[in-house]
């Protein structure tokens, strides 16, 4: 983590497997949203560590990544709770939305 | 009336009656006028959050996995990216509707190409809230479903099947569909029988016709006879007693009481069937239907996409082998922009073996992938409606030119076993002419073929029995081909997967059996009380 001592922002990132049979589907994409609307921060996935960045706050751009399982979700998170945000989203993701 | 079939795949077991009800695809009414973009937004925003409220009120008086499902469409609702290109082009001039169809259109299409059957299925979702916006900026009504009926539709989105009472039966019978849908789940969790894929049910079919959904055999019968209603009311209560007594012995090697093994295979389309089945159930799989690839929106499948899917089957498989039937399109199966329209007896047309000879360049793609899959585990190749050994030859020495092609190239691949489908009299009369590396009979289009009489037309449908003793005698001569040039038989049809069937087949000399998944307890059940020590 990085603290930028002007702002306050965090940048926060990190990965897991996505361990979920059918991937990160309806419900899957639904608490991941709910729950990443839940900080401040600016929190996006990705399904190459290089990117393209997905708004982890929309489920329809959530949707539209299709992540099958096994696919490794990049988390990057930034903002003044970057931190605990990332933490949520990989404790979340890896234990494969309560549903494995 | 004559009683009339529609042939699908099963998505929720169980048996319904009723009375026919067609739920037409929701076309948007035309409108007077438009107003200026800031109207039109406006009566977008206002359609939007209508069609998102009815959804809630839906939720609040539905169980927990029926909100979940609604649930999904309401945050997609709320989440303002959904409709941000239909503002793009609002403010561009375009009216509200034709803006959010186009951005919901091209939504879908993106679910559509997906190459996941789960996340295929959620195009219906989407499609439910495109129409639901709709219906709300035009203001088309609603049309209201009766409760207790056979509702036929090209598709069904869970809020319509969330509005009907269930409590007072019913069944549905779709013309496309997945048993991977939204609604295909509400269907089996409700015990509502349902059928998908059926395929398109004439226009000229009247609101009111009687109607059956058989949720076992995956079928829609119309008009049926009072002996049909009979017997699927046996079958289906039977079935119920049936499924509870075999479970045991689902995941248990298959021998009958005489201690002989059998092989029990599976048959599968998509790889997303096999999700969530565990591959101990079975010894292999004996029969993938590839025309799933080629189902998609347009365009025919690649190499690399037929690799993947062939791949992901070796995957669940874990060392068993996989027999991939290569394309079995026309008959029935007609793919757009492949197989041959307007052919006057389109079963004995351009089919199977035949299409793909005549279509080289696409055959060619496909004996690529398989081989390419071979150099990844167990494969071995089989050809659809095979009628003379020249069609086999053909075929042999096509894949031995791709073989070469790959290796010249450096890619990995490996020269799978060729055999053939048994299911044209021809070939099941002088099988053993034939230079295969197996056989595998197929009993539907061998009965079919045989007898002369088509499954799906209900006047001759009783003369379609693969018990028939002229069909077992072209299978009994089948078996014994395989056996005098020491080549490997296995029987894939609806057949394999009836336990009134199992004994027949054993005494007629099969060893394995290739079937539904959801057939492999009952068959392995109907096995194990075989004795073929003692004379029949």
């Amino acid at each position: 983590m990085v603290e930028d001592a002007a702002t306050g922002a965090e940048t926060a990132s990190g990965s897991v497997v996505l361990p979920n049979a059918a991937g990160l589907h309806a419900r899957p994409a639904v608490k991941l949203t709910q729950q990443a609307k839940g900080f401040t921060s600016c929190i996006e996935f990705a399904l190459a560590p290089g990117g393209p960045w997905i708004d982890a706050k929309s489920p329809v751009k959530v949707m539209r990544a299709k992540a099958p399982k096994g696919a490794v979700l990049h988390f990057r998170a930034i903002g003044p709770d970057a931190g605990d945000a990332l933490a949520a989203m990989l404790a979340l993701a890896g234990d494969g939305f309560g549903e494995t | 009336m004559t009683e009339r079939r529609f042939f699908g795949q099963a998505a929720s077991p169980g048996l319904a009656e009723g009375r026919l009800v067609r739920l037409a695809a929701t076309h948007a009414a035309a409108r007077a006028g438009q107003g200026g973009p800031t109207e039109e937004a406006a009566l977008l925003d206002r359609a939007i959050e209508a069609a998102r409220d009815a959804l809630l009120r839906l939720a609040a008086r539905a169980d927990p996995d029926a909100a979940e499902m609604l649930g999904f469409q309401v945050a997609l609702l709320d989440d303002p990216a959904l409709a941000e290109p239909a503002h793009a082009s609002i403010q561009d001039g375009q009216p509200a509707d034709a803006a959010w169809a186009a951005a919901l259109d091209a939504e879908i299409a993106g679910y559509e190409a997906a190459e996941d059957e789960y996340f295929r299925a959620r195009a219906s979702d989407l499609a439910d809230l495109r129409d639901q916006v709709l219906a709300r900026i035009t203001g088309a009504p609603d049309t209201i479903l009766p409760n207790g009926a056979i509702v036929v539709a090209e598709d069904l989105p869970p809020s319509r099947f969330l509005a009907i009472q269930w409590q007072e039966g019913g069944g549905i019978a779709l013309a496309r569909g997945s048993p991977s849908s939204h609604v295909a789940m509400l269907a089996r969790a409700r015990s509502v029988p349902m059928v998908v894929g059926i395929g398109p049910v004439p226009a000229a079919l009247a609101d009111g016709t009687a109607a059956l959904v058989d949720g076992e055999g995956g079928t829609l019968v119309l008009d049926p006879a009072e002996a049909t209603r009979a017997l699927l009311r046996r079958a289906a209560y039977a079935a119920q007693a049936r499924a509870a007594s075999a479970e045991p012995f689902r995941l248990r090697p298959a021998t009958t009481a005489d201690a002989t093994p059998v092989r029990v295979l599976l048959n599968v389309g998509d790889p997303a069937e096999l999700e969530g089945l565990n591959p101990a159930i079975c010894d292999g799989i004996g029969l993938t239907r590839t025309e799933f690839l080629f189902s998609g929106t347009g365009s025919l499948p690649d190499e690399a996409t037929q690799l993947e899917a062939y791949a992901r089957i070796l995957r669940w498989a874990d060392g068993r082998p996989v027999v991939l039937r290569t394309l079995d399109a026309g008959g029935d199966k007609p793919i757009g922009g492949l197989t041959i329209d307007g052919e006057s007896n389109p079963f004995l047309g351009v089919r199977g073996i035949r299409l793909s000879l005549v279509r080289p360049e696409v055959f060619r793609v496909q004996l690529r992938a398989i081989a390419r899959a071979a150099a990844l585990g167990p494969v071995s190749l089989m050809l659809p409606m095979v009628a003379v050994p020249a069609e086999l030859g053909a075929a042999q020495a096509l894949l031995e030119q791709e073989l070469e092609a790959l290796s010249a190239a450096g890619i990995a691949c490996a020269r799978p076993p060729v055999g053939i489908m048994v299911e044209v009299p021809a070939a099941a009369l002088c099988a053993d002419r034939f230079a295969a590396d197996f056989y595998s009979i197929g009993s539907n289009d061998l009965t079919q073929y045989t007898m002369a009489a088509a499954r799906d037309i209900g006047a001759v449908a009783a003369l379609n029995d693969h018990a028939d003793a002229a069909v077992m005698a072209l299978v009994t001569r089948t078996v014994e081909a395989a056996a005098a040039r020491g080549v490997e038989v296995s029987l894939c049809g609806d057949a394999a997967g009836e336990p009134r069937m199992t004994e027949v087949l054993l005494r007629a000399g099969l060893r394995s059996l290739s079937m539904a998944p959801g057939s492999v307890a009952a068959v392995k059940q109907a096995i194990a009380h075989v004795d073929l020590a003692r004379p029949r």
